[in-house]
């Protein structure tokens, strides 16, 4: 199974106890993992309230998904 | 001259606002976001940014590109702090110089909207009462 490194910010690293870490995982797309990640965190927000990088460009929840792939789920951002 | 800085600690304005001192601009703009000391009617006492930083600095620096490409501008420049912030503390700059003043005007609201609504930043509010929350979002996705 591909390792995944991922990050989580804002309210998902609070939700998910921890700023970083790599996993594991059977699941081959992005919105998979999340799927996957949020059944296993209880992360609060929908998909469809979210975007997704993929190696620090953003992505289409259809990205599939390789060894070594950099993840950040990006909740609905709030700067300024 | 187009920039696009996250930083963790005070930037110095001054330096910033020289990078953009261009013979052919005659106006130039500038927006500052501060720290406020209250939000929906509760007492602030800071707000902590947090940002996901490659992603935030390549979608600024698209934002900029943009701005370039729709206004008649000369220079632009935009910075947005990570970290604690207690209130009065800048938070955002963005500066504009261009030949005259409407682009410079309009280049600028265009930047802190497209801030607020794509570029990966969070703030948490810290309140008086010691409360401290995500703030909900600006937009969606």
């Amino acid at each position: 199974m591909p390792r995944i490194e991922l990050e989580y910010f804002a309210q998902l690293g609070e939700q998910a106890g921890r700023r970083a870490e790599t996993r594991e995982t059977s699941e081959t797309t992005a919105g998979a993992l999340y799927e996957e990640l949020r059944a296993a965190y209880g992360f609060a927000l929908p998909a469809g309230q979210m975007r997704v990088a993929v190696n620090a460009a953003f992505r289409p929840w259809t990205q599939s998904l390789k060894e070594g792939d950099h993840v950040v789920f990006i909740p609905p951002v709030s700067g300024g | 001259m187009n920039r696009f800085l996250i930083a963790d600690r005070a930037v110095d304005i001054g330096a910033l606002r020289e990078t953009l001192l261009k013979p052919e601009a005659g106006g130039f703009c500038t927006f500052e976001g501060w720290v406020r000391q209250t939000n929906d009617g509760r007492l602030v006492s800071a707000i902590e940014y947090e940002a996901f930083a490659p992603l935030a600095i390549s979608e600024g620096r698209s934002i900029l590109d943009e701005v370039m490409e729709r206004f008649d501008i000369t220079a632009i420049c935009a910075m947005h702090r990570t970290g604690y912030l207690p209130v009065g503390d800048l938070a955002v700059w963005i500066g504009v110089a261009a030949p005259h003043r409407d682009a410079a005007f309009k280049a600028c609201r265009y930047v802190i909207d497209e801030i607020k609504r794509r570029v990966p930043i969070w703030k948490r509010e810290h309140y008086v009462d010691g409360q401290i929350e995500w703030v909900a979002c600006h937009h969606v996705g």
